[in-house]
Protein backbone atom coordinates (compact mmCIF):
# COMPACT_ATOMS: atom_id res chain seq x y z
CA UNK A 1 0.00 0.00 0.00
CA UNK A 2 2.72 2.45 0.99
CA UNK A 3 4.71 1.62 -2.14
CA UNK A 4 1.61 2.05 -4.30
CA UNK A 5 1.00 5.48 -2.77
CA UNK A 6 4.55 6.71 -3.29
CA UNK A 7 4.61 5.40 -6.85
CA UNK A 8 1.37 7.29 -7.43
CA UNK A 9 2.87 10.50 -6.04
CA UNK A 10 6.01 10.07 -8.17
CA UNK A 11 4.05 9.20 -11.31
CA UNK A 12 1.64 12.13 -10.91
CA UNK A 13 4.59 14.47 -10.41
CA UNK A 14 6.27 13.36 -13.62
CA UNK A 15 3.18 13.40 -15.86
CA UNK A 16 2.05 16.79 -14.55
CA UNK A 17 5.48 18.36 -15.06
CA UNK A 18 5.79 16.89 -18.55
CA UNK A 19 2.31 18.02 -19.63
CA UNK A 20 2.96 21.55 -18.37
CA UNK A 21 6.42 21.68 -20.01
CA UNK A 22 5.49 20.60 -23.54
CA UNK A 23 4.01 23.92 -24.70
CA UNK A 24 6.78 26.12 -23.25
CA UNK A 25 9.46 23.78 -24.69
CA UNK A 26 7.91 23.60 -28.15
CA UNK A 27 6.91 27.23 -28.60
CA UNK A 28 8.88 29.17 -25.99
CA UNK A 29 10.43 32.50 -26.83
CA UNK A 30 9.20 32.53 -30.41
CA UNK A 31 7.08 35.03 -32.16
CA UNK A 32 3.57 33.72 -32.23
CA UNK A 33 2.74 32.24 -35.62
CA UNK A 34 -0.03 34.57 -36.84
CA UNK A 35 -2.46 31.76 -37.44
CA UNK A 36 -1.97 30.50 -33.90
CA UNK A 37 -2.89 33.88 -32.37
CA UNK A 38 -6.57 33.42 -33.09
CA UNK A 39 -6.49 29.91 -31.63
CA UNK A 40 -4.72 31.03 -28.45
CA UNK A 41 -7.25 33.82 -27.95
CA UNK A 42 -10.13 31.37 -28.09
CA UNK A 43 -8.61 28.78 -25.77
CA UNK A 44 -9.56 30.61 -22.58
CA UNK A 45 -13.29 30.88 -23.30
CA UNK A 46 -13.41 27.28 -24.54
CA UNK A 47 -11.47 25.71 -21.65
CA UNK A 48 -12.92 27.84 -18.86
CA UNK A 49 -16.50 27.31 -20.04
CA UNK A 50 -15.85 23.56 -20.14
CA UNK A 51 -14.55 23.66 -16.56
CA UNK A 52 -17.58 25.63 -15.38
CA UNK A 53 -20.18 23.55 -17.19
CA UNK A 54 -18.73 20.17 -16.22
CA UNK A 55 -18.36 21.18 -12.56
CA UNK A 56 -21.89 22.62 -12.46
CA UNK A 57 -23.90 20.07 -14.45
CA UNK A 58 -22.04 16.86 -13.66
CA UNK A 59 -20.67 14.89 -10.73
CA UNK A 60 -17.96 12.47 -11.71
CA UNK A 61 -19.00 10.87 -14.99
CA UNK A 62 -22.74 11.48 -14.52
CA UNK A 63 -24.83 14.47 -15.52
CA UNK A 64 -26.23 15.95 -12.37
CA UNK A 65 -28.41 18.94 -11.60
CA UNK A 66 -28.42 19.73 -7.90
CA UNK A 67 -28.45 22.50 -5.33
CA UNK A 68 -25.02 23.64 -6.49
CA UNK A 69 -26.34 24.03 -10.05
CA UNK A 70 -28.97 26.44 -8.77
CA UNK A 71 -26.42 28.28 -6.65
CA UNK A 72 -24.02 28.79 -9.55
CA UNK A 73 -26.91 29.81 -11.84
CA UNK A 74 -28.03 32.55 -9.45
CA UNK A 75 -24.42 33.68 -9.11
CA UNK A 76 -24.22 33.77 -12.90
CA UNK A 77 -27.14 36.17 -13.08
CA UNK A 78 -25.39 38.47 -10.60
CA UNK A 79 -22.14 38.31 -12.59
CA UNK A 80 -23.77 38.95 -15.97
CA UNK A 81 -25.49 42.00 -14.47
CA UNK A 82 -22.02 43.18 -13.38
CA UNK A 83 -22.55 42.56 -9.69
CA UNK A 84 -19.46 42.15 -7.49
CA UNK A 85 -17.70 38.78 -7.49
CA UNK A 86 -17.80 38.46 -3.72
CA UNK A 87 -21.58 38.91 -3.72
CA UNK A 88 -21.89 36.27 -6.44
CA UNK A 89 -19.77 33.80 -4.46
CA UNK A 90 -21.59 34.37 -1.16
CA UNK A 91 -24.94 34.03 -2.96
CA UNK A 92 -23.84 30.81 -4.68
CA UNK A 93 -22.82 29.28 -1.36
CA UNK A 94 -25.95 30.49 0.45
CA UNK A 95 -28.39 29.27 -2.22
CA UNK A 96 -26.65 25.90 -2.42
CA UNK A 97 -26.49 25.40 1.32
CA UNK A 98 -30.11 26.51 1.87
CA UNK A 99 -31.43 24.23 -0.85
CA UNK A 100 -29.47 21.32 0.61
CA UNK A 101 -30.75 22.07 4.08
CA UNK A 102 -34.33 22.21 2.75
CA UNK A 103 -34.17 18.87 0.94
CA UNK B 1 20.02 40.90 -21.89
CA UNK B 2 20.48 42.09 -18.31
CA UNK B 3 21.07 45.69 -19.39
CA UNK B 4 18.02 45.59 -21.62
CA UNK B 5 15.85 44.01 -18.96
CA UNK B 6 16.87 46.35 -16.13
CA UNK B 7 14.32 49.08 -16.96
CA UNK B 8 11.63 46.42 -16.87
CA UNK B 9 12.40 45.35 -13.31
CA UNK B 10 9.72 47.65 -11.91
CA UNK B 11 7.20 46.40 -14.45
CA UNK B 12 7.94 42.85 -13.45
CA UNK B 13 7.59 43.58 -9.78
CA UNK B 14 4.35 45.43 -10.42
CA UNK B 15 3.02 42.55 -12.55
CA UNK B 16 3.97 40.08 -9.86
CA UNK B 17 2.24 42.16 -7.18
CA UNK B 18 -0.90 42.65 -9.25
CA UNK B 19 -0.97 38.93 -9.98
CA UNK B 20 -0.43 38.12 -6.32
CA UNK B 21 -3.45 40.19 -5.31
CA UNK B 22 -5.57 38.69 -8.09
CA UNK B 23 -4.57 35.20 -6.93
CA UNK B 24 -5.61 35.71 -3.30
CA UNK B 25 -9.33 34.78 -3.67
CA UNK B 26 -8.33 31.62 -5.52
CA UNK B 27 -5.77 30.90 -2.83
CA UNK B 28 -8.55 31.11 -0.22
CA UNK B 29 -10.72 28.66 -2.16
CA UNK B 30 -7.70 26.44 -2.75
CA UNK B 31 -7.10 26.33 0.99
CA UNK B 32 -10.57 24.85 1.57
CA UNK B 33 -10.22 22.43 -1.34
CA UNK B 34 -6.79 21.22 -0.29
CA UNK B 35 -8.02 20.76 3.27
CA UNK B 36 -10.67 18.37 1.98
CA UNK B 37 -7.97 16.76 -0.18
CA UNK B 38 -5.85 16.17 2.92
CA UNK B 39 -8.78 14.54 4.70
CA UNK B 40 -9.67 12.39 1.68
CA UNK B 41 -6.04 11.30 1.28
CA UNK B 42 -5.82 10.20 4.92
CA UNK B 43 -9.11 8.32 4.59
CA UNK B 44 -7.72 6.64 1.48
CA UNK B 45 -4.67 5.24 3.28
CA UNK B 46 -2.19 8.02 2.56
CA UNK B 47 0.11 9.12 5.35
CA UNK B 48 0.07 12.85 6.11
CA UNK B 49 3.59 13.04 4.66
CA UNK B 50 2.49 11.47 1.38
CA UNK B 51 -0.51 13.82 1.11
CA UNK B 52 1.60 16.91 1.81
CA UNK B 53 4.41 15.86 -0.54
CA UNK B 54 1.84 15.17 -3.25
CA UNK B 55 0.35 18.65 -2.91
CA UNK B 56 3.81 20.22 -2.92
CA UNK B 57 5.13 18.44 -6.01
CA UNK B 58 1.98 17.72 -8.04
CA UNK B 59 -0.03 20.87 -7.17
CA UNK B 60 -3.01 20.08 -9.37
CA UNK B 61 -6.28 19.72 -7.51
CA UNK B 62 -8.48 17.72 -9.85
CA UNK B 63 -5.63 15.32 -10.68
CA UNK B 64 -4.84 14.73 -7.02
CA UNK B 65 -8.47 14.04 -6.15
CA UNK B 66 -8.77 11.66 -9.12
CA UNK B 67 -5.58 9.76 -8.26
CA UNK B 68 -6.42 9.41 -4.57
CA UNK B 69 -9.98 8.26 -5.33
CA UNK B 70 -8.60 5.49 -7.52
CA UNK B 71 -6.16 4.33 -4.84
CA UNK B 72 -9.02 4.41 -2.31
CA UNK B 73 -11.10 2.11 -4.49
CA UNK B 74 -8.25 -0.38 -4.75
CA UNK B 75 -6.81 0.72 -8.09
CA UNK B 76 -3.18 0.44 -9.12
CA UNK B 77 -0.63 3.27 -9.14
CA UNK B 78 -0.66 3.08 -12.95
CA UNK B 79 -4.42 3.63 -13.09
CA UNK B 80 -4.17 6.52 -10.63
CA UNK B 81 -1.39 8.20 -12.63
CA UNK B 82 -3.29 7.73 -15.90
CA UNK B 83 -6.38 9.36 -14.40
CA UNK B 84 -4.26 12.24 -13.12
CA UNK B 85 -2.66 12.67 -16.56
CA UNK B 86 -6.09 12.88 -18.19
CA UNK B 87 -7.27 15.41 -15.60
CA UNK B 88 -4.19 17.51 -16.30
CA UNK B 89 -4.41 17.16 -20.06
CA UNK B 90 -5.98 20.63 -20.25
CA UNK B 91 -2.58 22.04 -19.22
CA UNK B 92 -1.28 20.93 -22.61
CA UNK B 93 -3.30 23.48 -24.64
CA UNK B 94 -2.79 26.03 -21.86
CA UNK B 95 0.99 25.51 -22.11
CA UNK B 96 0.88 25.80 -25.89
CA UNK B 97 -0.96 29.11 -25.54
CA UNK B 98 1.53 30.34 -22.93
CA UNK B 99 4.66 29.04 -24.68
CA UNK B 100 5.43 32.00 -26.96
CA UNK B 101 5.29 34.35 -23.94
CA UNK B 102 8.11 32.52 -22.12
CA UNK B 103 11.64 33.57 -23.08
CA UNK B 104 14.91 31.97 -22.05
CA UNK B 105 16.58 28.60 -22.22
CA UNK B 106 14.54 25.44 -22.58
CA UNK B 107 14.99 24.34 -18.96
CA UNK B 108 13.95 27.78 -17.71
CA UNK B 109 10.86 27.80 -19.92
CA UNK B 110 9.87 24.32 -18.79
CA UNK B 111 10.26 25.39 -15.17
CA UNK B 112 8.23 28.56 -15.71
CA UNK B 113 5.50 26.54 -17.37
CA UNK B 114 4.99 24.71 -14.06
CA UNK B 115 3.38 27.89 -12.69
CA UNK B 116 0.30 27.30 -14.84
CA UNK B 117 -2.88 26.70 -12.87
CA UNK B 118 -6.32 27.41 -14.31
CA UNK B 119 -7.09 30.76 -12.71
CA UNK B 120 -3.59 32.22 -13.05
CA UNK B 121 -3.38 31.20 -16.68
CA UNK B 122 -6.74 32.78 -17.46
CA UNK B 123 -6.00 36.03 -15.64
CA UNK B 124 -2.50 36.39 -17.11
CA UNK B 125 -3.96 36.38 -20.63
CA UNK B 126 -3.28 39.79 -22.16
CA UNK B 127 -5.03 39.22 -25.50
CA UNK B 128 -3.44 38.99 -28.91
CA UNK B 129 -2.03 35.60 -27.91
CA UNK B 130 0.21 37.16 -25.21
CA UNK B 131 0.52 36.29 -21.54
CA UNK B 132 2.06 38.31 -18.69
CA UNK B 133 4.35 35.71 -17.15
CA UNK B 134 5.19 37.74 -14.04
CA UNK B 135 1.50 38.18 -13.34
CA UNK B 136 1.18 34.40 -13.74
CA UNK B 137 3.96 33.72 -11.23
CA UNK B 138 2.53 36.27 -8.79
CA UNK B 139 -0.95 34.82 -9.01
CA UNK B 140 0.19 31.23 -8.57
CA UNK B 141 2.47 31.99 -5.58
CA UNK B 142 -0.26 32.43 -2.92
CA UNK B 143 -2.27 29.57 -4.41
CA UNK B 144 0.74 27.27 -4.05
CA UNK B 145 1.29 28.27 -0.43
CA UNK B 146 -2.35 27.78 0.64
CA UNK B 147 -2.57 24.53 -1.33
CA UNK B 148 0.18 23.06 0.84
CA UNK B 149 -1.06 24.70 4.04
CA UNK B 150 -4.60 23.39 3.52
CA UNK B 151 -3.29 19.89 2.83
CA UNK B 152 -1.29 20.02 6.05
CA UNK B 153 -4.29 21.09 8.08
CA UNK B 154 -6.57 18.53 6.46
CA UNK B 155 -4.19 15.60 6.72
CA UNK B 156 -2.86 16.39 10.19
CA UNK B 157 -5.80 18.20 11.77
CA UNK B 158 -8.47 15.65 11.10
CA UNK B 159 -12.17 16.19 11.09
CA UNK B 160 -12.74 19.89 11.33
CA UNK B 161 -14.07 20.00 7.86
CA UNK B 162 -15.03 16.69 6.40
CA UNK B 163 -17.52 17.46 3.70
CA UNK B 164 -17.25 20.77 1.82
CA UNK B 165 -20.41 20.08 -0.16
CA UNK B 166 -22.46 20.16 3.03
CA UNK B 167 -21.99 23.90 3.30
CA UNK B 168 -22.41 24.66 -0.37
CA UNK B 169 -18.70 25.35 -0.72
CA UNK B 170 -18.59 23.25 -3.89
CA UNK B 171 -20.42 26.14 -5.62
CA UNK B 172 -17.46 28.50 -5.07
CA UNK B 173 -15.07 27.07 -7.63
CA UNK B 174 -17.49 27.13 -10.59
CA UNK B 175 -18.61 30.66 -9.64
CA UNK B 176 -15.04 31.96 -9.74
CA UNK B 177 -14.49 30.33 -13.09
CA UNK B 178 -17.79 31.63 -14.40
CA UNK B 179 -16.56 35.13 -13.59
CA UNK B 180 -13.41 34.39 -15.63
CA UNK B 181 -15.49 33.11 -18.55
CA UNK B 182 -17.66 36.22 -18.52
CA UNK B 183 -14.50 38.35 -18.63
CA UNK B 184 -13.33 36.37 -21.67
CA UNK B 185 -16.59 36.73 -23.57
CA UNK B 186 -16.04 39.94 -25.51
CA UNK B 187 -18.02 39.40 -28.69
CA UNK B 188 -20.27 36.94 -30.47
CA UNK B 189 -17.38 34.70 -31.51
CA UNK B 190 -16.05 34.24 -27.97
CA UNK B 191 -19.59 33.69 -26.68
CA UNK B 192 -20.20 31.02 -29.32
CA UNK B 193 -16.84 29.39 -28.51
CA UNK B 194 -17.60 29.34 -24.77
CA UNK B 195 -21.06 27.85 -25.29
CA UNK B 196 -19.81 25.29 -27.81
CA UNK B 197 -16.82 24.31 -25.66
CA UNK B 198 -19.00 23.93 -22.58
CA UNK B 199 -21.65 21.86 -24.35
CA UNK B 200 -19.06 19.68 -26.08
CA UNK B 201 -17.41 18.92 -22.74
CA UNK B 202 -20.77 18.20 -21.10
CA UNK B 203 -21.81 15.91 -23.95
CA UNK B 204 -18.65 13.83 -23.38
CA UNK B 205 -18.89 13.61 -19.59
CA UNK B 206 -20.75 10.31 -19.52
CA UNK B 207 -18.81 8.61 -22.31
CA UNK B 208 -15.18 9.79 -22.04
CA UNK B 209 -12.76 9.29 -19.13
CA UNK B 210 -12.69 12.18 -16.64
CA UNK B 211 -10.50 15.02 -17.87
CA UNK B 212 -10.86 14.34 -21.59
CA UNK B 213 -14.11 16.35 -21.96
CA UNK B 214 -12.34 19.56 -20.93
CA UNK B 215 -9.36 18.78 -23.18
CA UNK B 216 -11.75 18.16 -26.08
CA UNK B 217 -13.27 21.61 -25.53
CA UNK B 218 -9.92 23.17 -26.40
CA UNK B 219 -10.33 21.84 -29.95
CA UNK B 220 -13.17 24.34 -30.39
CA UNK B 221 -10.50 27.06 -30.23
CA UNK B 222 -9.20 25.82 -33.60
CA UNK B 223 -11.98 27.98 -35.00
CA UNK B 224 -9.41 30.74 -34.40
CA UNK B 225 -7.38 29.48 -37.37
CA UNK B 226 -9.89 31.30 -39.56
CA UNK B 227 -9.57 34.46 -37.51
CA UNK B 228 -5.77 34.35 -37.52
CA UNK B 229 -5.79 34.07 -41.29
CA UNK B 230 -8.15 37.01 -41.55
CA UNK B 231 -5.88 39.11 -39.31
CA UNK B 232 -2.69 38.13 -41.16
Amino acid sequence: MTATIWWTVAGCTVVTAVIKAIGPLALGGRDIPPRLTGVIELMAPALLAALVITSTFAVGDQWHVGANTAGVAVAGIILVRRGPLILAVVTAVAVTALLRAAT
Amino acid sequence: MSAASAPHEDDRRESFRTGFRAGLPYAAVGFLLSMSFGILARDSGFSAEAAIVMSAVVFAGSAQFAAVSIIASGGTAGAAVAAAALMNSRFLPMGIALGPSLPGRAAVRAAQGQAVVDASWAMANRGGGRFDRWFLFGSTAPQYVTWIAGTMLGSLGGDLFTDPSRYGLDAIYPTFFLALVIAEVKDRTTLAIAVTGGLLALSLVEVAPAGLPVLAASLVALWGLRRGRAAA
